[in-house]
């Protein structure tokens, strides 16, 4: 039967037929063919095979929901959470009160020893009594005072640059800085120890990131060069590219080589961030921070931010550099955009911080005399080792002989508990867990130019017995 | 709310637009033959790429005289504002010595603390005299005062909640603490609106976010059931936790948060709920306490109260309250706690003494009147407003109230005009709003007297004549839904 009909279809298509279709004769041949393409047109317009997706049911997704644990909104509170920070009953001067006692302040930042100088006290009351204390939205709805202006400009003319801009919180300055010209495929080259501000801006930008190891220009280098070769290979479009350094490290208080950094950045032709935090104000025979220093042109440095709440004796941050740098923050500088300005009240202060230091060079005279001599006292201390440039205003000490992270951190804790015993306030740097930065946690002491020798003298004598005692006790 | 934009305003302002984006390319085009400064230099990349700033040269600079206008006085009812000049079309402006004395419209001084005050200030200066204006340390690092925790004590028992901590910035403060409590395998669902800071925190802390629709709980639940459901992308994990973030008042909407619901649906999906007050603390509820006091919400049920001092208090810097734990925990790990430099005692003290102000500490009932004053004026406003046939935004209650522009040229007409008229208002178009919804936004102080206010309205009444803002039709049936609203 089945072969019958096969039998019939062929005679049927052997069979010419002399069909003529506009033209085209069309035979048995033709005919399987259009049917094939037919076939073919048919599969292809077929949705691919798929196993049949069921979105979850209502009552699935009820269950599923009633069945999720989340974690705790935070990690259970461990005992080394529990420091209970120190709490200053008068101002963070050379000398502070604590616990109702007086003691001699080796941790603040006030490194020209400017906390409650007359002058700014002066200047801020004037303002205070004139603007009140905030200044109530943004500087884009008249939130500009002028005294943001005035220490615009001021900044500007101390450090020989065309403009700056400033933002109210000095960790939110290079966290802002950085996304605003850097975004996703541009590159940015990064010391390993920069500080937690400068990380997070490094994150928000989505720009791909490289770090050197701490401080090392041969391996800022190497990255360099292979950064080069890669271009060389891909002939990729040019993307933006930084290379971003702290002037003194806040954590380790190392001092960039900024002259070899410059060289570096000419040489592969990138741009360079430097942050001067730590060095405005202490740096340079002027106090105008590690340019002068290098004697360096400050045009060389692109971007230069720094935090007020150092040697300025204030609270804020800026960043300065070409006008183009500047404008373009003004508009795309997320933390100077969506924030309340600086209260004027602190602009002003940091005016009067900047005219004292350019009044008195000799604070800058007296402070790096101070750093010389403490660190001098200290290195007699045979338990512990000093770190940071010679320099540096901020002094890290570890343990000689390292325990553990966590044990040299309690160690160091007891250490600086016995020396507030004898009135002498340190403190231990803590690092947030947040934080990428790996160089060792330390006794941190800070020097002032307000100190006196006699006194650091003294602080290092008590630091010495203080070791002495808790390191017999352990 | 969904603002519904009239068709011929989005004719126009589409039209608008698109003028300015042709007529700035072909300036673009022309300048390549005549300028060259602009390039860099051989082998570096743009700083700006092109596309970045094409928006800031040919839109924003045309425009700028309406921004960022510098004031020689405090940010109160009347403001001194400085006149500025531009020697070449408006590309960079220069400051005269000459003010104009305006109505102030603009600034977020709800509670009209911006100036000096006779309980607040001699305090600040006392404060500022006993601790300076700075401690040159972080809170963790030698940096906390005994006003520090003052006010710490204070605010937390002000909002409801067991302890509290307080940094520098408001921007920090969610930049820093969301990173502190979410991560990877966390889930953010952020209000669509949310404000920038906490974009910049909840990016900065690797957790995935998505968002919802602007204020509409349903949408919530609906984004949350399904998050749950689909566990993280790829792997199919459970979440390790979930956070919702919403903001009191929308400062950009004038909305009131509808934080009731929103509760009711974290609660049900055991998600945590972080709340910013930036706006809504000391500006809105009975007693100054937010959003929580307005709509009736035990503050037990929101897990992060966040909030910044810059508004209502006149000062700077900002807040989290929460457990006792929780603080206690972001005490150890939040940068902005153990990095930056700690809030400037005179601007601590201000809050502590607006705050004892508010609470009626201070022997008399100022702080309640101010309360009471700041909401009488804000809806008197609005109202007048309303009728008038302008476009209001937001909630009855909210000091911050947006009248819709649409069209990019009314931005600057309204703002000069305005201006000319002594009266200082604030313009928002793109990127801070969808490119069709440009507007202006008032926002009412306690300051404010009524004489203020109704010369504020005759101005705008003026202007919107002028410029063609009354979009509705002046109608009885909003007043209508209004007052049904506020019972
Ligand atoms: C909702 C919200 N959060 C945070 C902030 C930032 O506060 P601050 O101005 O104190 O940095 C603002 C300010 O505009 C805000 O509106
Ligand atoms: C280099 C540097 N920049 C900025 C900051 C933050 O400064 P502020 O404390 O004023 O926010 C810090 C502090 O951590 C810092 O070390």
């Amino acid at each position: 039967m089945a072969s019958k009909l096969v039998d019939s279809v062929v005679a049927f298509l052997d069979e010419p037929f002399d069909a003529v279709i506009l033209g085209v004769k069309i035979d048995g041949h033709l005919l399987v063919e259009a049917v094939l393409i037919a076939a073919i047109v048919f599969l292809l317009m077929q949705k691919s095979y798929q196993p049949e997706k069921k979105p979850l049911t209502q009552n699935e997704i009820d269950q599923l929901c009633e069945e999720w644990v989340p974690e705790s909104l935070h990690p259970p509170i461990r005992e080394e959470m529990k420091i209970k920070d120190p709490v200053l009953e008068s101002a963070a001067g050379p000398h502070t009160t604590v616990d109702g006692k007086e003691v001699l302040n080796l941790a603040s930042a006030n490194y020209l020893g400017l906390v409650g100088h007359p002058k700014i006290k002066e200047a801020c009351e004037a303002t205070l009594n004139k603007y009140g204390v905030g200044a109530c939205g943004p500087r884009g709805f008249y939130g500009t005072i002028d005294v943001h202006l005035d220490l615009e400009a001021k900044i500007a003319q101390f450090l020989k640059t065309p403009d700056s801009i400033l933002y109210s919180y000095g960790l939110a300055t290079v966290a802002s800085a950085i996304p605003a010209f850097c975004k996703r495929g541009d590159l940015l080259i990064a010391d390993e120890g920069v500080h937690w501000g400068i990380q997070n801006g490094l994150y928000l930008s989505r720009s791909t990131v490289k770090l050197f190891k701490h401080n090392d220009m041969k391996h800022l280098e190497s990255l360099l060069e292979e950064v080069m070769r890669e271009d060389k290979r891909k002939k990729k479009a040019l993307v933006r590219r930084f290379i971003v350094v702290e002037a003194i490290y806040q954590n380790s208080g190392q001092m960039t080589p900024l002259d070899e950094v410059v060289r570096l950045k000419e040489k592969y032709k990138f741009r360079v961030l430097v942050d001067e935090s730590h060095s405005l104000g202490v740096l340079g025979k002027t106090g105008r921070g590690i340019t002068e220093h290098f004697k360096i042109p400050v045009e060389k440095v692109d971007i230069l931010t720094a935090a007020m709440g150092y040697a300025l004796g204030s609270a804020g941050g800026f960043c300065t550099g070409s006008a183009k740098v500047v404008d373009h923050q003004r508009l795309s500088g997320a933390g100077y955009c969506f924030s309340a300005s600086i209260p004027p009240y602190l602009a002003s202060g940091s005016i009067a911080a900047i005219e004292i230091i350019e009044d008195n060079p000799d604070l800058l005279v007296n402070l790096r005399r101070n750093i010389i001599t403490f660190r001098k006292c200290l290195s007699s201390i045979h338990e512990l080792v000093v770190s940071g440039h010679e320099f540096s205003p901020v002094i890290f000490l570890q343990l000689k002989k390292p325990v553990s992270p966590s044990a040299d951190a309690a160690i160091l804790q007891k250490i600086a508990d016995q020396m507030l015993e004898e009135s002498v306030l340190v403190t231990v740097s803590r690092r947030s867990i947040l934080d990428k930065c790996k160089l060792p946690v330390g006794l941190r002491l800070t020097v002032s130019a307000a100190h006196t020798e006699e006194e650091l003298h003294a602080a290092a004598a008590s630091l010495q017995r203080s070791v002495q005692s808790i390191l017999q006790k352990q | 709310m969904a603002v519904t934009i009239p068709y011929f305003a989005a004719l126009t302002t589409y039209f608008s637009y698109g003028l300015l984006f042709v007529f700035g390319h072909l300036r673009d085009f022309f300048r390549g033959f005549t300028r060259s400064d602009s390039t860099p230099p051989e082998g570096y990349a743009p700083l700006c790429r092109d596309f970045e700033d094409f928006y800031t040269r040919r839109l924003y600079h045309r425009i700028q005289d309406c921004f960022n206008r510098p004031i020689a006085s405090a940010p109160n009812a009347w403001i001194d504002v400085i006149e500025r000049y531009s020697n070449d079309n408006n590309k960079t402006l220069h400051r005269t010595e000459k003010t104009r004395h305006c109505l102030n419209l603009g600034s977020y001084n709800y509670l009209g603390f911006a100036a000096q005050d006779e309980y607040c200030t001699p305090r600040v200066i006392e404060t500022l005299d006993k601790f300076a204006i700075s401690t040159c340390a972080s809170r963790a690092e030698g940096g906390t005062t005994s006003v520090h925790e003052e006010l710490e004590a204070l605010i937390a028992d002000f909002v409801g909640k067991p302890a509290a901590l307080t940094y520098g910035m408001g921007f920090a403060t969610n930049s820093t603490t969301l990173p502190s409590l979410m991560g990877k395998g966390c889930l953010i669902i952020s209000d669509s609106l949310n404000h920038s800071s906490i974009v910049a925190g909840a990016r900065g802390s690797g957790a995935k976010v998505t968002v919802f629709q602007h204020n509409i709980p349903e949408h919530l639940e609906e984004v949350l059931r399904q998050a749950i459901a689909d566990g993280q992308p790829r792997t199919h994990r459970p979440w390790k936790k979930i956070m919702v973030i919403v903001e009191g008042i929308y400062s950009m909407e004038g909305e009131l948060c509808r934080l009731k619901e929103i509760v009711a649906v974290t609660k049900k999906y055991k998600a945590y709920l972080y709340l910013d007050e930036a706006h809504s603390i000391g500006a809105i509820g009975k007693s100054g306490k937010g959003i929580c006091e307005l709509q009736g919400v035990d503050p037990a049920n929101v897990d992060i109260m966040m909030g910044t001092f810059t508004k209502s208090f006149g000062s700077c810097g900002g807040y989290i309250a929460g457990s006792k734990e929780l603080i206690q925990y972001l005490k150890s790990v939040s940068p902005g706690h153990l990095y930056a430099t700690a809030m400037s005692p005179p601007a601590v003290q201000q809050v502590i003494s607006a705050l004892r102000l508010i609470r009626g500490e201070d022997g008399t009932d100022r702080g309640a009147r101010k309360l009471a004053q700041v909401r009488e004026n804000s809806n008197f406003f609005r109202e007048e407003l309303r009728k008038m046939g302008c476009e209001v935004l937001g909630d009855a209650d909210s000091p911050v109230m947006p009248v819709m522009l649409y069209n990019p040229a009314k931005i600057p007409a309204f703002n000069r005009e305005c201006f000319k008229r002594n009266v200082a208002v604030v313009t928002v178009a793109f990127p801070a709003t969808p490119l069709l919804l440009s507007r202006a936004r008032v926002c009412i102080s306690a300051a404010h007297t009524r004489e203020d206010l109704v010369r504020g309205l005759e101005v705008i009444s003026e202007v919107s004549d002028m410029v063609k803002l009354k979009y509705m039709p002046p109608e009885e049936e909003v007043d209508a839904h209004l007052k049904e609203k506020r019972l």
